[in-house]
């Protein structure tokens, strides 16, 4: 009962919208008159907008009743306004939203029809009798196949009533299943546009790595040439040193070796924190799990970490998620004030899904910070995606999901 | 003293081997793998073990679990592990059977080898040897947790000293006290940890532990 009121609820708002889409159209067509004067193109840009709002309006509708999503297929417009105009005409699913309107006007409102009419003739013959009690004799005789000419008469109309509800009723999640299915047929991205997104994705996803890499071989090559490189010269000349003087003074010698011995410790300190950037020793002993459990015991925070992982990942997966969380926790380190953080990794339905969470002051937003966005990106070459749950006043969640495999390593414990 | 010595790379066993005897050791069996390892530890049953954690096949912590195996089939086989790094990770897993005997320590500390021998005998006397690199890291978590709370900062001091394995002599000197005065931070650090009168050396593996898993 409820889901059929529902569904004619819907109906009701599609019949509504099919009147507004025509209106639109009609908007659309008068503004291509005006083009020449200049007018006529703010005009259609705003005009085809607006129609661009009504058709997702009907991707939302069609996809509840469909249980599905109909994404929308627009390419994004540039900001400068002249250059829009170029981009709405250029972009095909302007033109698929024409033929969608078109049809939605004729095959869409006839289909809608049906059970809305039936709907409207039930409430018309239930309250039939009713209106003929209150309405003045003789003003509502008409509009039946019979005339009722007294009370007792208009009863007749309650089982025609009941019996146009219950075609309606009947009709209802069929109709509205096929304009459903009409309106994704029409609405829904073209292979062809879907491939073009995906395109777009991963041009953005590619040079946003390349960059990421470029910037750690950066990394990597001056922490090289200003440490360890440094010291190993340093050490070069100080044994050098040692070596003229070991003759004449051997205490000033040995001073010297000592000196030599301190450079080359520092030296490994600077390259074992170097490698740590770059794979972390216990990710690669040991996976992410017990990597994500060492990452929290050098931190500050009491911490919890559950992992749920039969295999190994893939190790570009493993060492994207583990510099991922890596990054999540200095975060929250960083800016969030918390005691506490727990960390969940798991992996169901071909997807790893980590969640990072404290009990902070909360707030974290996700275009302030450039943390996040850096977790965005890294996650973004592999498909991977972020959430970021935090209400002013905490706690703070962020939620990270990677396609992927597991390999068929066991994962080693102790 | 009797010692088996596992370590890939042939320049540094070999450099190890004749350090220890050089400090008259006994080196009964040197091996470059972990299989080797566990078979020379149950025939051998040498006094210590000195064992790098990455060893071949796979190069990721083979060392450590054949020292974890060697502690599990001869309860409180000593065992000095070395590494290129430290891992609190892996500290914890070794001193998890709270049964002493074991070191953690990085491969440059052999540079200072008297340091090394002083650890190296305090690990097969049944003490724990933790590399400073992991009680410095304790160092900046430990002060905000129960119990390490009720300690005053000199006392972590000397827990920290203890735990990297140094002796109350060594203790004194590092920090320019009596040897009397140490015994006197280690009798007021026991008690305040709540450690039961036992061996002296087995309540000094259970500070260290305490401190550790602060």
């Amino acid at each position: 009962m409820i889901s059929w009121l529902r569904l004619m609820g819907q109906a009701f708002t599609l019949t509504g919208l099919a009147v507004a889409t025509a209106v639109v159209l009609h908007v659309i067509a008068f503004s291509v008159i005006f083009i020449p004067v200049w007018i006529g193109i703010p005009m259609f840009v705003a005009s085809v907008l607006w129609l661009r709002a009504l058709a997702n309006e009907h991707r939302r509708v069609a996809g509840r009743l469909l249980r599905e999503e109909i994404p929308a297929p627009y390419a994004p417009l540039p900001d400068r306004p002249t250059a829009r105009l170029t981009t709405v005409l250029g972009d095909p699913a302007t033109w698929r939203d024409f033929g969608w309107v078109l049809a939605n006007s004729f095959a869409g409102v006839a289909l809608l029809a049906v059970p809305v009419g039936a709907f409207l003739a039930g409430v018309w013959y239930l309250l039939y009798p009713l209106l003929f009690a209150l309405a003045p004799a003789g003003s509502i005789s008409g509009h039946l196949f019979f005339e009722t000419n007294t009370q007792l008469a208009s009863f007749v109309t309650l089982p025609i009533g009941v019996a146009c509800m219950a075609l309606s009723r009947w009709l209802a999640p069929r109709v509205l299943g096929t304009y459903g299915r009409l309106t994704r047929n029409l609405l829904a991205p073209s292979e062809r546009s879907q491939l073009q997104a995906r395109v777009q994705q991963l041009t953005v996803s590619r040079a946003d790595s390349n960059d990421l890499q470029a910037t750690e071989l950066r990394r990597i090559e001056r922490d090289l040439h200003d440490g360890a490189q440094a010291r190993l010269v340093a050490m070069g000349m100080t044994l050098g040193a040692a070596d003229k003087l070991v003759e004449q003074n051997p205490a000033a010698a040995r001073a010297l070796l000592n000196e030599a011995r301190d450079a080359s410790a520092r030296a490994l300190n600077e390259i074992r924190d170097l490698v740590r950037g770059i794979h972390p020793p216990v990710l690669a002993d040991r996976g992410l799990g017990d990597a994500v459990r060492a990452l929290v015991l050098d931190t500050r925070f009491r911490a919890e970490v559950s992992v749920e992982l039969s295999h190994r990942l893939p190790a570009p997966v493993e060492s994207a998620a583990y510099f991922a969380v890596s990054e999540a926790v200095a975060n929250a380190a960083k800016h969030s004030g918390a005691q506490r953080i727990w960390i969940d990794i798991s992996h169901a339905g071909g997807r790893l899904r980590i969640v990072v969470t404290d009990d902070g002051t909360g707030g974290a937003d996700l275009s302030a910070g450039s943390g996040l966005r850096g977790i965005e990106r890294r996650l973004g070459a592999f498909d991977g995606v972020l959430a970021l749950n935090s209400p002013p006043g905490g706690p703070t969640m962020v939620t990270m999901e990677i396609p992927c495999a597991l390999s068929s390593q066991k994962i080693s414990s102790s | 003293m009797r010692v088996v010595l596992a370590e890939d790379q042939f320049l540094l066993r070999d450099g190890l081997s004749r350090l220890l005897q050089a400090h008259e050791f006994e080196v009964v069996a040197a091996v470059d793998n972990a299989g080797d390892l566990l078979k020379a530890l149950t025939s051998q049953q040498p006094d210590v073990a000195v064992v790098d954690i990455r060893l071949p096949p796979t190069f990721t912590d083979e060392g450590l679990q054949a020292a974890l195996q060697a502690r599990r089939d001869v309860q409180g086989q000593p065992v000095l592990l070395l590494s290129q790094y430290v891992e609190q990770l892996y500290a914890r897993e070794l001193l998890a059977d709270g049964a002493g005997g074991v070191g953690y320590l990085l491969k440059d500390r052999v540079f200072n080898s008297d340091q090394f021998i002083d650890a190296l005998r305090q690990v097969a006397r049944g003490g724990t040897v933790m590399d400073p690199e992991v009680i410095s890291k304790l160092l900046a978590r430990s002060s905000e947790n129960e119990p390490m709370t009720r300690l005053t900062p000199r006392e972590r001091e000397v827990l920290g000293l203890m735990a990297e394995g140094r002796s109350n002599a060594a203790v004194a000197g590092s920090l320019f006290i009596t040897e009397k005065a140490v015994a006197k931070h280690i009798n007021s650090i026991f008690a305040k940890l709540d450690l039961p009168p036992s061996g002296d050396d087995h309540r000094r593996v259970l500070a260290v532990l305490a401190y550790l898993n602060g």
